[in-house]
């Protein structure tokens, strides 16, 4: 059985292809229970978040499952699969667990170490273990997943230098205007970045927020969690003046705020100082911003230059996080590859071959007056009873039919006879939402 | 005893911008209040040299250059001190005080011999109106060093070098904030000794206005911080503009106060 991962992220799609292959999470029961029914798909889990969309599976059939999922992205979204393929990456094998264990531990986001995406897959995998999408095999990869993040962010500094960028935004804030509490701020679109950095300078005290977004109904969904007041994108212009801080991460192709809008905005708000947190890969604020008076523009790229921490310091917990990863994989892999069948075959004849043995021998050796040849029968005799017990579990495992779950058999075999494998335990951790 | 009390506030004033420019490449908070404490002790004896040397003279003593640079320092010193207790930022002592300083090494370079007083001045408007002026000035010299760290800070920001230095300076809207509020202050006290000035004048020379060459160019200082002033509360003049304004005012003023006494014969000309 192999895993394969099918999907796009904000490094390979913009937030318009983004958008359109995104799953609503109320409702995945659909999808899900459409991509376990494709031919040859055994187990599935959707992950849809703001900055990717991507769908884990287990197949028997590496590149016809890939295509599979493809060709239903394209379905279900109704997308042609011309426009989506150059926008999607498919993995499978360690690759794909190495994906999905770097994803996992925020190796992977848009700002790397951000906390909220390991929230995000579990929330996914909870949906699939509730339309029963993921079994045996995605249970365990995702475990481990869980697992390989609490690892990455309990043994390296990785998830500090996510939140000290949101921190450097506020400090940098703090430079400028000194006291935040009549403070307004403003965020235009929504991502991770952008909702962390809000949520710290909502903590450190500011008068109001203001949001908003292409879709109106998004900025209101947010705004509800932020406390703040929706504005439609269109009146973005009008409200600006208000704005002293402004987080910005749509998804826009192009500029939505140029030099000549801004002086303008801070004409009208008497110059008194602007604060532009640009987060968007393209950029949303023209870098001549910066230029106008009053105005200072400062990018992701820029922030981190910020943090006290330097880039050296932050390259060696990279290389931890990753060796960790590595690591992990090994011992999901070898986990893995215990369910094959034929050496769960040779296992499991290996393991009552050595029993049969051990009893012929210590049988023979309390037998004073054996009858000559007797040996060698009984030697037959124990190895043919072996052998008819054998025959019906191992010709149902050697099946190949569709429908046929002899993964979940052989996982069974190896505990209840407790043959050679991965720990069974190992890597089981408690899902905490 | 005089000249006693002059070196000694000197010499105090120099170990006071000693520990403010040492606190701006250090990072202890110490140095900062050793500074302030130190500058707070100089600013008493500075005001002991002046109330002896008023009692000795008998008159105002801001009545030459040496006299009224110190007297100029004196303010300079007590406004700085009214600020920092108000905004806690001993960073910008580290701006001041050196200019306090060297006014005062400026005024030493001048006899402190007691003099008589030049009969024109004997009048109840000298201690008015010179005060008036001198606070004035003191209060743009303030603004004149948020302004010039306003500079630097706006330039670090733009040009995103978030050094030591950077992260010592105050906020940009405070010193924007202390620039202004000095201007506020400095601005009525210069309209004051203009119109005092004026009304001297009439007493003493018969005529409100006679285009001295003082009072031309304290003319045009007051334009330029009304200017600035009415800049600030009618378009929004802030920020690096009002900045550069208020360095350029302070310029002015101090070729107002320097450069016409030493420079351009007239009516003012007390050396």
């Amino acid at each position: 059985m192999n895993i394969i991962v099918v999907g796009l992220s904000h490094k390979t799609a913009g937030v318009e292809i983004r958008e359109k292959v995104a799953f609503a999470p109320t409702q995945m029961e659909k999808p899900l229970n459409a991509v376990v029914a494709l031919p040859d798909i055994t187990e599935a889990v959707i992950v849809s978040t703001c900055n990717r969309v991507e769908i884990y599976a287990t197949t028997r059939d590496i590149a016809g499952g890939m295509a599979r999922l493809k060709r239903f992205l394209s379905d279900y979204h109704h997308i042609p699969l011309e426009t989506l393929e150059s926008h999607l990456y498919s993995y499978h094998g360690e690759e794909a667990t190495r994906h999905v264990f770097r994803v996992a531990s925020s190796l992977d986001s848009m700002v790397v170490g951000e906390p909220q995406i390991l929230g995000q897959i579990k929330t996914s995998y909870g949906y699939a273990a509730e339309y029963k999408s993921s079994g045996l095999i995605l249970n365990r990869f995702l475990h481990k997943a869980f697992s390989v993040a609490k690892r990455v962010r309990t043994e390296t500094k990785i998830a500090s230098s996510a939140v000290s960028v949101a921190f450097a935004a506020v400090e940098l804030a703090k430079k400028i205007f000194g006291d935040l509490s009549d403070k307004t701020v403003l965020l235009i679109g929504a991502g991770e970045m952008c909702e962390l950095a809000a949520k710290h300078f909502i903590n450190t005290g500011v008068r109001g927020v203001l949001v908003t977004n292409r879709t109106y109904e998004r900025a209101e969904k947010l705004a509800e969690e932020f406390d703040a007041k929706a504005i439609r994108f269109e009146d973005l212009l009008d409200h600006l003046p208000k704005a002293d801080i402004i987080l910005s991460s749509t998804g826009a192709p192009h500029f939505i705020l140029h030099e000549k809008e801004v002086e303008d905005v801070l004409k009208r708000r008497r110059m008194k100082p602007m604060f532009f947190i640009d987060i968007a890969v393209p950029r949303d604020i023209d870098p001549k911003v910066n230029n106008v008076e009053n105005a200072y523009l400062y990018t992701v790229d820029d922030l981190n230059g910020v943090v006290a921490t330097n880039l050296e310091g932050r390259k060696i917990e990279a290389a931890k996080a990753e060796a960790i990863v590595e690591q992990e994989i090994g011992q999901f892999f070898k986990w893995l590859s215990s369910l094959e069948v034929t050496p769960t075959i040779v296992a499991l004849r290996t393991r009552f071959d050595d029993l049969r043995k051990a009893e012929l021998a210590k049988t023979l050796s309390g037998w004073k007056d054996l009858p000559p040849g007797a040996e060698k029968k009984l030697e037959a005799l124990t190895n043919a009873y072996m052998n008819k017990l054998l025959h019906q579990p191992t010709s149902v495992l050697k099946r190949t039919d569709p429908g046929n779950r002899n993964d979940l058999y052989v996982d069974a075999l190896r505990n209840l006879f407790d043959l050679e494998a991965g720990t069974p335990q190992d890597g089981i951790v408690e899902l905490e939402e | 005893m005089n000249a006693l009390l002059f070196n000694s506030t000197l010499v105090i004033y120099a170990v006071a911008t000693a520990l403010y420019l040492s606190f701006l490449v250090k990072t202890k908070p110490l140095l900062g209040r050793a500074g302030h404490l130190t500058l707070a002790v100089g600013f008493l004896v500075h005001c002991a040299f002046t109330l002896e040397r008023y009692v000795e003279a008998g008159h105002t003593p801001i009545t030459n250059l040496h006299e009224s640079l110190s007297f100029f320092s004196l303010a300079v010193v007590g406004i700085y001190l009214l600020c920092e207790s108000r905004y806690k930022v001993y960073i910008l002592g580290s701006f001041v005080t050196p200019l306090a300083l060297l006014i005062l090494a400026v005024s030493a370079t001048f006899s402190g011999v007691i003099a008589p007083l030049n009969p024109a001045l004997k009048s109840k408007w000298l201690l008015v109106h010179t005060s008036m002026a001198f606070l004035g000035y003191a209060a743009f010299a303030i603004s004149f060093g948020a302004s010039i760290m306003y500079l630097i800070q706006t330039h670090f920001l733009k040009k995103r070098r978030l050094g030591p230095l950077f992260q010592k300076l105050p906020p940009l809207d405070m010193l924007d904030e202390i620039s202004y509020r000095c201007l506020t202050f400095g601005f009525p006290l210069l309209t004051f000794a203009i119109i005092s000035g004026a009304i001297w004048a009439e007493t003493a020379w018969g005529t409100y206005w006679s285009w001295d060459p003082k009072e031309t160019w304290s003319l045009i200082t007051w334009f330029i911080y009304a200017a600035l002033l009415h800049g600030r509360l009618t378009t929004g003049w802030r920020g690096r503009k009002a900045a550069m304004l208020s360095i350029l005012g302070f310029m002015i003023m101090l070729f107002t106060f320097l450069g016409v006494n030493l420079l351009l014969p007239g009516l003012h000309s007390y050396k």
